[in-house]
């Protein structure tokens, strides 16, 4: 489990260019490991889908990669930058490897085509040499993986349900046994009982495949309960990374922790919660220093002047832990 | 608990399906029944949350509630007088007293016109004098007044609109509202501040809030009662406490379930089925389909409100509660 899939150093990525330029993702590290689920959480415009979209080297003008790497280790092989990837190199990589599920998906397909075509396309596209009938019966096999009758194959979209559309969507994702799996708040837009059902089924389908997940999301309540490890993003940078049951019990970083307290829960005793003040910080024009501190209920002289480094809190035990806040300062 | 405002009962709605092909020849009328007698009472001073999935015709409630929408059916009654308003000035006079919040204050706020126009359009149309637009930035917490007065909705983050939106309903001086998911569009860090504004203000001016969600735990957090909606029917209501932690509807039971819950992990399990198509629902209880405790009579029977048992007002439009009721 714990051998490294993703290496993400650095990166920065800005939308336009020059004095004009809005930095959305600054000096991020993570890692993603073999098989693990990675919950990347924060709030609109906090770089989320900008750092995926990066990543995948899917960002579109006036999306601009700054600087950084994005090192993948296969299997077999050496590691390499996908960034430096020519554009050859690139289509065999994408979705063979990396597979990406994007936001509000269920709009995503092709309203004029039938699924069938469209799941049968990326097959066509990667394996040139493959007959009609062999594409036909694997669309078929990753129908029934995400749990729908092979029936539907001859469907269009707008006859699907949403939660239908967003399974077709996943096993499309699957098709070339992807390592990573990225998934762009794939929920967002469904009920939480269909909700549920796919990510059932995605704890089911990894479990058996064992690709390792990117999961972006705001919902952090669904997170903790998700995914293995957890990153939360602010103003484009990545303040606190934990494991999520660490995360759950014990958040150093504010941020974390008034994210945390901001959904009612459904068990337990109620309480008065307070949100976090404020609103988030518009891009165009950070605070200085952490761009936390404006909202910070316990910032505090150096928060103003100099942005805290993401690193491990000193005084803690715990591995794999790191957060970037003046209150806990990097050992 | 305080006195009746607004008191809805047995309300339906059918939307009309277009015909096409043969089906125009016939006499057929095919349509979506979005609401199917739904009734409730709203009382000053309290919340009740309207909790369903998307479909389930909350906010076709909402809409016809706040006569956007005649109904196909059923009575609206204000104050205990059965209200229908098509338009002019007895809609107005409705409006004044029951007033909407919409989802999304990027829409629902005119992009060329700023703050201080917004407002005193909702003054000047509901008859109050324009000096009290400073008083209506201040009890949405939009301090000082000036700051805002002349700001356009795009120089103003989500949850300072959906302020704008709230002072605007309140301008008319209402003694309902109408809060159709007015948190679900905001940042996660801000929606708290918006419900405990709300709530704050439902205190101080002493109204009657209809919040609707699909969200069951801000409606255990924010609602004082919370009804369950499913495929257009009320399927359980009672105090928000009692609905969440004692849900008596299998509907509800598979809806908290479903809430995130960080204390647990997911589990690959597969509950199922969808919601069912409302042009055509099914007969007798119409979450028998995927019920898991469904008997041979609910799908004959619509099964009426039953008491639970456990706590008073708590109910559910469930046979399995037929003996604990009789």
């Amino acid at each position: 489990m714990s051998e490294i899939e993703l290496e993400i150093k650095g990166l920065n990525v800005d939308y336009g260019l020059g004095e004009q330029s809005v930095h959305a993702v600054r000096d991020v590290d993570l890692t993603l490991r073999r098989g693990e689920v990675l919950g990347l959480a924060g709030e609109s415009g906090s770089g989320k889908s900008t750092l995926a979209y990066g990543l995948t080297r899917l960002l579109p003008p006036p999306g601009v990669i700054r600087g950084g790497q994005v090192i993948y280790h296969p299997e077999q092989g050496e590691p390499f930058d996908v960034l430096g990837l020519s554009d050859r190199q690139l289509r065999a990589f994408r979705w063979a490897q990396t597979s990406i599920v994007f936001q509000g998906a269920m709009n995503s397909l092709n309203p004029v085509h039938k699924i069938s075509t469209q799941l049968t396309d990326v097959l066509r596209a990667h394996e040139p040499g493959s007959t009609r009938a062999a594409r036909l019966a694997r669309a078929r096999e990753l129908l029934a993986l995400v749990g729908i009758p092979a029936d539907r194959l001859d469907s269009y979209p707008h006859q699907l349900s949403g939660g239908m559309r967003q399974r077709v969507m996943i096993g499309m994702a699957l098709a070339l046994r992807p390592k990573i799996v990225i998934m762009d708040e794939p929920t967002t837009a469904l009920d939480v009982v269909v909700q549920r059902q796919i990510l059932g089924q995605l704890v089911g389908l990894r479990e058996r495949l064992g690709f390792s997940v990117l999961f972006i999301t705001h919902d952090l309540s669904l997170l903790v309960e998700f995914s293995d490890r957890i990153a939360i993003m602010y103003g484009g940078r990545i303040v606190e990374q934990a494991s999520a049951a660490g995360l759950h019990k014990d958040s150093l970083h504010p941020y974390s922790h008034g994210l945390l307290h901001s959904f009612p829960a459904l068990r337990g005793p109620r309480e008065e919660l307070s949100g976090i003040p404020g609103s988030p910080p518009d891009l165009r024009s950070m605070p200085t220093g952490c761009a936390f501190h404006p909202r910070c209920p316990h910032s505090f002289d150096p928060c103003v002047r100099r942005v805290p480094e993401l690193g491990a809190p000193q005084g803690r035990p715990e591995q794999d832990r790191s957060v970037a806040c003046w209150l806990h300062p990097a050992s | 608990m305080g006195e009746v405002v607004l008191e809805v009962v047995e309300l339906t709605k059918h939307f009309p399906v277009r015909r096409r092909g043969r089906e125009a020849l016939t006499r057929l009328r095919r349509a979506v029944r979005a609401v199917d007698g739904v009734s409730f009472t709203l009382r000053r001073g309290r919340v009740t949350a309207m909790v369903g999935e998307s479909g389930s015709g909350k906010s076709t409630v909402a809409k016809v509630v706040a006569q956007l929408d005649p109904p196909t059916g059923g009575e609206i009654r204000l104050h205990g007088q059965s209200v229908r308003v098509r338009g002019g000035r007895a809609f107005r006079a409705y409006c004044r007293r029951v007033q909407m919040i919409f989802q999304d204050p990027f829409a629902s706020l005119n992009p060329v016109h700023t703050v201080r126009y917004h407002l005193t359009r909702a003054l000047r149309v509901h008859g109050r004098p324009a000096a009290d637009l400073p008083e209506l930035l201040a009890q949405v917490q939009l301090s000082p007044p000036e700051r805002y007065l002349d700001k356009f909705p795009h120089e103003l983050s989500g949850g300072q609109r959906q302020r704008v939106a709230i002072a605007r309903a309140l301008g008319a001086g209402p003694e309902v509202l109408l809060a159709d998911e007015p948190v679900s569009m905001l940042d996660v860090s801000i929606r708290l501040g918006v419900l405990n504004l709300l709530r704050d203000l439902k205190e101080r001016l002493d109204l009657a809030i209809l919040y609707i969600t699909h969200d069951i735990a801000s409606a255990r957090y924010f609602a004082d009662d919370t009804l369950v909606m499913y495929a257009g029917r009320v399927v359980e209501g009672g105090d928000s406490e009692t609905v969440t932690q004692a849900p008596a509807h299998p509907y509800t039971q598979l809806l908290i379930d479903s809430a995130p819950d960080p204390e647990r992990r997911i589990s690959p399990d597969t509950v199922g089925g969808e919601p069912p198509s409302l042009i055509d629902p099914p007969a007798g209880c119409r979450f028998h389909p995927r019920c898991p405790k469904a008997m041979a009579r609910c799908g004959e029977q619509a099964p009426p409100r039953l008491e639970v048992g456990d706590r008073p007002g708590h109910w559910a439009a469930c046979w399995l509660y037929e003996e604990a009721a009789s």
